[in-house]
């Protein structure tokens, strides 16, 4: 027996609510409540800053890497607001942002980047996994979180963040399916920002856009526009409360686009124009945010310096973070619950060598 | 004592884990109604119910995804790959998430997730069933890696491994699996039989358990003696009878056979091979000991050095290709730590650098009794 598939598509067009110029659509569809957005709005705000105060890290030397994710903060900030507490998030290394929102230190977030090895936060902490680089493997780990809470049936709902390019991943296709088979209540939320490094979506994938491809394992997909933050607390808070209703894994697909390069190590110039890039620049989320709540009456100058005052204070406490000395018994300290043998030894041999250096 | 095989002895162990911790949950491929291709999980959904015993759909790598987030969230979960060469799909969740999560999260997140793998040949299986895949996951940091020799071993690394709060891959020798052996599960250590919760992982005294050997109690420091001269002796890749090494912790290798003229070292599948050449030595009248590794990762050099140092020569033997294997890392730190004491360069009977040959070809590849006991008598002799 066939389940009549038309309500695991997505809508034609990805929903959105307030457009580029800052007006409201879609009269059909709930937009969040007046707070709902300031908060976000605010959110984006330090987001944004967050983005471009990393950014300069980088170019100073004092972070390794940064992938950035400006004119991606509606997503970041979407994803951690429509969470409650007991919830859990799974982003990649350009998440950064959607865990600040989401309550982790700022600074901790950007302990891996700094060349940590560390995570630099404890994931119980604020429901927050470790940022997950090999693509698409935090998925099924999701999965597992999902499933864990439903045998002990307790509401959570696991987020699970992933790119375009990742949903050609092997651990993409087997988590979605894991999710469907036993009915757990994870969303899967994809940023198509167009591209993976050089590479574009049309190498990716030949489906009619990346939600389709829940149909293929009985999930529902969805489309909203990537830059709306309204469509996006709106569409992924709908998902959530699917999912924690019972109704199984959700996936969302955000259309957005990677405005700056892959990472300060990349070259965009080589497999895109400038004037791919200048064109999204109208269809910035806060722009179009901002210029909405002002025409609501819901944002003034007075809140817009407190929020700036805040994303100020987040920046300087980047700047003013530098990572602690290196400890060489942190070499060996978690690899296991006891060290081995064998790794007793080798850190005996470092605390060897190095009192021998302070000797000469 | 009741006769068991190592196939039953790892489902009681699994069986008696999850009467007593709830946290135990198993799952893989055919585990269920089926009871595994092994029957490993043999009666576990029946007794324990579908949510704690369940097959999943076929993919490794979400297989063992998916355990890591089970892990993280309060589970303990003792996940089957069907067989060795089929758990390479889920090479990077082992290697990149369940042995790095620890470290990655400063101890926060811990993974005691339990691998099982089937593993070795020598059942005459098509390719692809019979890979010793252990090189690759000893040569991981973060992975405890046990291979047991027999059943009642099996029992208690299975409990052992069911205590760790760390992912252990436990690696179960396929021609082993239907061997059957005395076992008194009786008694076996207390700490095994306790309840998981309360046995923190060093606490038990792990004294060490020294029956039937020359040596008993002497100079054996603590390494645990427990098999009888002629263990073994009739059948080549024999099971280890009544090999049963009450409370030794994993991290702990046993003596299970004393000797004085040569130690062979081996885990799983060849310390059946080495009981049995020890057996024809001694009645051609040369006496090999034979140190059973059990597990892997953590390694215990101690028992292998001082067993080293009262023979003075060794001879390393496993299934598995011996290019950049677990038989090199022992060679290597034999030489290294017991140089003085080796009146011979320590030699290596291994696989051949080939992929598992087809069935006809097996028995030309495996380290068999001969090829033991020839490595044995071309160690230096002449002047010892
Ligand atoms: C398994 C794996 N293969 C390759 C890489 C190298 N890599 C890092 S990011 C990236 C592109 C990913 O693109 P996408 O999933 O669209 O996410 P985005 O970076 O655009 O946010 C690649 C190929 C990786 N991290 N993991």
């Amino acid at each position: 027996m066939t389940r009549d598939p038309a309500h695991l598509l997505p809508s034609a067009d990805p929903v959105q609510l307030i457009d580029v110029e800052g007006k409201r659509v879609r009269d059909d569809v709930r937009i969040p409540e007046a707070t709902d957005l300031v908060r976000a709005y605010g959110a984006l705000v330090l987001g944004r800053r967050f983005n471009e105060q990393a950014y300069a890290l980088v170019r100073q030397g004092r972070l390794a890497v940064y992938p950035s994710s400006t004119g991606q903060e509606a997503c970041q900030i979407a994803a951690a607001h429509v969470l409650d507490d007991g919830d859990w998030l799974f982003p990649t290394y350009r998440d950064a942002v959607a865990m600040v929102a989401r309550g982790v230190d700022p600074v901790e977030t950007l302990t891996l980047l700094r060349g940590d090895w560390h995570c630099g936060y404890d994931p119980y902490r604020h429901r927050v996994a470790t940022q997950a680089t090999p693509l698409a493997t935090q998925l099924p780990h999701a999965v597992g979180v999902a499933l864990a809470a439903k045998l002990r049936s307790e509401p959570t709902v696991a987020l699970a963040m992933c790119g375009d390019g990742a949903t050609s991943e092997g651990d993409f296709a087997e988590a979605l399916n894991f999710a469907a088979v036993f009915a757990v209540p994870v969303v899967f939320f994809v940023q198509n920002n167009e591209y993976a490094i050089s590479v574009p979506l049309s190498r990716q994938t030949a489906a009619p856009s990346l939600a389709h491809r829940g149909i293929g394992f009985g999930i529902p997909g969805q489309r909203v526009d990537g830059n709306d933050v309204a469509a996006l607390l709106t569409v992924l808070g709908d998902a959530v409360a699917r999912a924690r209703a019972g109704e199984g894994p959700q996936l969302v697909e955000a259309h957005t686009y990677r405005v700056q390069a892959h990472t300060n190590a990349d070259d965009d110039g080589r497999y895109r124009s400038a004037d791919e890039v200048s064109a999204w620049a109208p269809r910035d989320p806060l722009l179009r945010l901002a210029t909405y709540l002002r025409a609501s009456g819901l944002l003034d100058d007075a809140a817009q310096v407190a929020f700036d005052t805040e994303a100020e204070r987040v920046a300087a406490a980047l700047r003013a973070s530098s990572p602690a000395a290196p400890d060489p018994a942190r070499l060996f300290a978690h690899v296991f619950a006891e060290p081995t043998p064998q790794l007793r030894e080798q850190a005996a041999l470092v605390r060897d060598e190095l009192s021998r250096e302070v000797e000469v | 004592m009741e006769k068991v095989t190592m196939a039953g002895a790892i489902n009681r162990a699994l069986r008696d884990a999850m009467a007593v911790d709830s946290s135990v949950v198993v799952f893989g491929e055919d585990v269920g109604a089926l009871g595994g291709v092994f029957r490993v999980t043999d009666g576990l959904a029946a007794e324990f119910g579908s949510e704690r015993c369940f097959d999943t759909p076929l993919a490794e790598s979400g297989i063992v995804g998916m355990a890591v987030g089970m892990a993280m969230n309060g589970f303990r979960p003792v996940v089957e790959m069907q067989f060795d060469a089929f758990a390479y799909p889920a090479f990077e969740q082992i290697v990149s998430h369940v042995a790095k999560m620890r470290n990655r999260t400063a101890g926060a997140v811990t993974l005691p997730i339990v691998l099982r793998i089937p593993y070795g040949g020598g059942i005459g299986g098509v390719e692809h069933h019979c890979d010793s895949s252990e090189a690759y996951y000893a040569h991981t940091p973060g992975l405890e890696v046990y291979a047991p020799s027999s059943a009642a071993d099996a029992y208690e690394l299975m409990r052992a491994a069911l205590r760790r709060s760390d992912p252990v891959v436990f690696l179960e020798p396929k021609k082993l699996y239907w061997t059957s052996e005395e076992v008194a599960f009786s008694s076996l250590s207390s700490s095994s039989l306790s309840s998981p919760s309360a046995a923190a992982l060093s606490s038990s005294p792990s004294a060490a358990a020294v029956a039937s050997s020359p040596l008993a109690g002497a100079s054996v420091a603590g390494a645990a003696v427990a098999a009888s001269p002629l263990a073994g002796a009739s059948v080549a890749g024999a099971a280890v009878a009544g090999a049963s090494v009450a409370g030794a912790e994993p991290g702990r290798a046993v003596v299970r056979r004393a000797g004085t003229d040569v130690t062979l070292i081996a885990y799983g599948p060849s310390v059946g091979v080495c009981l049995s050449a020890a057996s024809v030595a001694f009645l051609e009248g040369r006496s090999l000991e034979v140190v059973d590794m059990r597990t892997l990762v953590p390694f215990d050099d101690e028992t292998v050095c001082a067993s080293v140092a009262r023979t003075g020569r060794a001879v390393v033997v496993a299934e598995a290709a011996g290019f950049g294997g677990v038989a090199a890392e022992i060679a290597a730190r034999v030489s290294e730590r017991c140089f003085t004491a080796l009146a011979a360069p320590v030699r290596r009977v291994t696989g051949f650098d080939i992929p598992y040959p087809p069935p006809a070809y097996e028995s030309f590849h495996l380290p068999s009794v001969d090829r033991v006991l020839d490595a044995v008598d071309d160690l230096q002799w002449e002047d010892a």
